[in-house]
């Protein structure tokens, strides 16, 4: 009886753990909820697009399918950008489309418990925390939560027509 | 499985049967009715019930079977038609569309209209044939009592085909009380017991007898063979049971083995909509039988595809054809090429584009989808109008992408109704300037090099010139009495643009003519207009045969690829120094011949790197947007090549100057030029000297967040 009441617990906590995709835009470690992410590539052969914003890289074909690539590290006024081998570019799904975003490297998927993910605090105005969902403690780590979704969506990034738009 | 399952097969071939219903209604010759044509309308009415009564459309259901019952009597002459009787037919027609497109979104039909129809189709039977026919209001499987003709001859056609085919009258026999002879093969006993249950509902059961493999039932009554197989059909296959009439008391000792052949074909169970395999088992009798059935045989031979699916095929192909050029490069690029490889390679090439022909000929459907809905437009409009209208269509067999086949139907149908109500003068008006009365609408369609042609033609008065100028300074539009015809015409384009004297009910409003300008831009397509006043006036609609592949010229600037639609390349040339003349700002104009051409350089609208800045150095390449021309300045001519169109809006958004996107054959993206929209952001970034801010405000509203 307690056994299975145990269990019970146990699985409603598993249930409200969160899996985060881990990645690095300079020192700092973002994280991503890995249920938006479709896959991971290198970052080559992006097609400019001619006045658009700058962190907006351009597109990319992906088997067929065109996508624009945003660099997240231009959007977030990183000091260093630079295309090499470690480059990776995240390809997600949000909003029934598919974006890729340039970030410095990938590294790990994480199990959030839900009281490891603490609010997060009014940020300054590079980021608001409109588009965080909250940071992830983790020892001595810091994991900036992104709502990659809102991200995305919002107009300050240019990616979607906005509805006055069609 | 679920019934719903059905629902959509239902719709569609209801949808179908309602479209043919409507031709022969159009086409039906009120003097002298085609028997033939009077069956198919029938036959396409007593489908629609029978699908309608399976799944349990009340409404739809029991206005069709007045119809049914209505059609019934005319095709056995009882009932003489006339053109307002063939008005109220298509009323019906109407009606049961709407019906139709209720249930399909889940609705109840309006019960006001149903009640309604019912009545009028009532009452043309009340008084031209002198009886009333069944009411509605019975039971869903509602029997013909009254009308006792009509269950007889059903089933006395089972024997008598050639005769009533042939003559189109049909002896009613006027028996009550006929006795019928319901087989049932391969039922168990529980549904046996079942079925006679039912069958006593419908009339006097005399005698039921025999084993599971063959059950017979003689039963009395006015019933007809379709409303037995109707109750049945809820319980067993339609193969499953047989339904023969019996002449005299005594069921005849040949019949069990000589009524079956002759029956079946003649079943018109009610759940073919949902069974193809009754469908089928009938049209080829139907042929037979009649030579004239036209259309039986093409139907048998399609299949039912969603174009979700097609176009995943042709986004495969394009893959395909894609993976096929990278690797044909990478065979050429190696040292020591290998004969059977090139040949392999070479296969594979045209294997591939043969493939990628049949499959977006998949999507190609004929005008005559478009076409065949304006019998009944102009028919219906003339009729408002009260003028007297031919209608000539040619080219119906033109193939179009399905895609613009359904977006061309809209604006189609306004040019249309604008000939007839501007265009085409009233008869009498028409007597007087030595005209014929009967005005002549010709839709058209063909293959113009790349393109589609179709064409709306009108003998009318065509357009006024001075009206049309003088309605564009009312509407403080900037005219000159200098401009061409050409331009005139094209005022008629213009948002809020109205010459109708007075606004009726068919047009005259100003919005639409606008829109369909839009439409058929959208389309990639464009509007021209020719007109002559007192001959009439011709709108000519240019449409590129699909949209998913264009004709491209690749060009280069600096190291990026451009498409150009090869639709819009007029011409290309070295610009001489002496040809270029700078204007006032930094516009320069190129001469070519005698004409003065804007001058755009792609690198300085795209903000291209590295690009060549000389003019003379760089290519000028004439092209042609919106009628508007002006010469592009690019690095180099790569070739021509067709590219397979990708959207950019499906995960980014519209950019300016940019139509769409393509891949490359080295799996490069590269992006197809909008001709027109860089004229505007051309003109956009000279004008603001901060780029496009100014066309499109929402664009640059964050590009520089801090």
């Amino acid at each position: 009886m307690s056994q299975a009441n145990n269990d019970a617990v146990l699985a409603a906590a598993e249930a409200d753990n969160r899996e985060f995709l881990v990645f690095s835009l300079g020192d700092e470690e973002y994280a991503i909820d890995i249920l938006k992410v479709q896959e991971i590539r290198g970052y080559e052969n992006v097609t400019r697009i001619a006045n658009a914003p700058d962190f907006i890289k351009g597109v990319t074909n992906l088997r067929g399918v065109i996508v624009p690539i945003v660099d997240l590290r231009i959007k977030f006024h990183l000091d260093s950008v630079e295309y090499g081998g470690q480059t990776v570019v995240i390809v997600v799904n949000v909003a029934d489309r598919i974006v890729g975003i340039v970030v410095d490297g990938v590294s790990d998927v994480m199990t959030l418990t839900p009281d490891q993910i603490k609010p997060a605090p009014e940020f300054g105005v590079t980021l608001s925390s409109d588009f965080l969902s909250g940071l992830g403690s983790l020892e001595d780590r810091m994991l900036v939560l992104v709502d990659i979704d809102k991200l995305l969506t919002s107009e300050e990034m240019a990616l979607v027509d906005s509805t006055s738009n069609r | 499985m679920d019934i719903t399952d059905f629902f959509d097969t239902f719709f569609e071939e209801a949808e179908e049967l309602l479209a043919d219903m409507e031709q022969h209604l159009l086409e039906l010759d009120v003097e002298d009715p085609d028997s033939e044509q009077l069956n198919a309308i029938f036959r396409a009415a007593h489908s629609i019930k029978g699908g309608a009564g399976t799944f349990g459309f009340t409404a739809l259901q029991k206005t069709t079977h007045i119809f049914e019952n209505l059609l019934d009597h005319a095709r056995k002459g009882e009932l003489a038609l006339r053109a307002d009787l063939v008005d109220t037919f298509l009323e019906a027609k109407d009606i049961m569309h709407d019906q139709l497109n209720a249930y399909r979104s889940e609705e109840e039909p309006d019960q006001e209209v149903f009640e309604r129809i019912c009545q009028t189709l009532q009452q043309i039977a009340i008084e031209e044939i002198g009886k009333g026919l069944e009411a509605a209001e019975g039971a869903p499987i509602a029997n013909a009592t009254s009308s006792s003709s009509s269950s007889d001859t059903k089933t006395a056609s089972a024997k008598e085909v050639p005769v009533e085919e042939a003559s189109g009258t049909d002896a009613p026999s006027a028996a009550s009380g006929d006795m019928l002879k319901v087989t049932l093969i391969n039922v168990d006993e529980k549904d046996r017991t079942l079925l006679v249950e039912e069958l006593e509902q419908l009339g006097d059961v005399q005698s039921h007898s025999g084993d599971e493999a063959h059950y017979e039932v003689i039963l009395q009554g006015n019933i007809s063979a379709d409303d037995i197989e109707a109750v049945m059909c809820f319980i067993i296959e339609p193969e499953q049971v047989e339904v023969t009439a019996i002449e005299g008391e005594v069921p005849a000792p040949n019949a069990p083995a000589k009524a079956p052949e002759k029956a079946q074909p003649q079943e018109k169970a009610p759940e073919k909509a949902a069974e193809p395999a009754a469908k089928a088992e009938k049209k080829p009798e139907k042929k037979a039988e009649k030579p004239k059935t036209k259309k039986a045989a093409a139907e048998s031979s399609s299949i039912r595809v969603s174009v979700d699916k097609v176009d995943q095929i042709i986004n495969l192909v394009g893959e395909l054809i894609i993976t096929q050029s990278m690797l044909d490069q990478t065979v050429s690029d190696l040292e020591d090429p290998n004969s059977s490889l090139q040949n392999g390679m070479s296969l594979l090439q045209r294997n591939a584009r043969d493939l990628q022909e049949s499959v977006m000929s998949i999507r190609m459907i004929p005008m005559e989808f478009v076409f065949s809905r304006f019998p009944r437009v102009v028919r219906d409009t003339a009729g408002k109008l009260g003028k007297d209208i031919e209608l000539v269509t040619e080219g119906k067999s033109t193939e179009l992408d399905k895609s613009l086949v359904e977006r061309i139907t809209d604006p189609l149908t306004h040019l249309v109704r604008n000939s007839l109500d501007h265009g085409i003068e009233m008869p009498d008006e028409r007597e007087a300037v030595g005209k014929p009365r009967t005005g002549k609408l010709t839709l058209s369609a063909r293959h113009q090099g790349g393109n589609i042609l179709i064409e709306v033609k009108d003998d009318g008065a065509g357009m006024d010139r001075e009206r049309l100028l003088a309605k564009a300074r009312e509407n403080d539009l900037n005219v000159s009495d200098t401009m061409s015809d050409e331009d005139v015409w094209q005022l008629i384009f213009a948002p809020g643009f109205s010459t109708a004297k007075e606004v009726t009910d068919v047009s005259g409003r100003g919005v639409g003519m606008d829109v369909v300008k839009r439409n058929i831009q959208g389309m990639g397509g464009r509007v021209e207009i020719q007109s002559k006043k007192g001959e009439g006036t011709n709108t000519r609609i240019v449409l590129p045969l699909t949209l998913a592949i264009l004709d491209g010229m690749s060009i280069k600037v600096g190291a990026e690829t451009f498409i150009l639609p090869l639709s819009a390349v007029l011409e290309s040339l070295q610009p001489a120094k002496g040809d270029m003349y700078a204007m006032a700002g930094d516009d320069v104009v190129l001469k070519v011949r005698d004409e003065y051409l804007p001058v755009i350089a792609i690198h300085e609208v795209l903000d291209v790197e590295n690009a060549i800045t000389d003019p003379t150095k760089s290519i000028a390449v004439i092209v042609q947007g919106e009628g508007r021309r002006y010469a592009m300045l690019v690095d180099e001519l790569i070739g021509q090549q067709q590219v397979v169109v990708k959207n950019l809006e499906d995960n980014y958004r519209k950019v300016p100057g940019i139509s769409a996107a393509t891949i490359l054959g080295d799996g490069s993206v590269s992006l197809i030029l909008d001709i027109t929209g860089l004229h505007r952001l051309s003109r956009a970034k000279k004008e603001s000297g901060k780029p496009v801010s100014q066309q499109n405000p929402m664009y640059f509203k964050e590009a520089e967040p801090s």
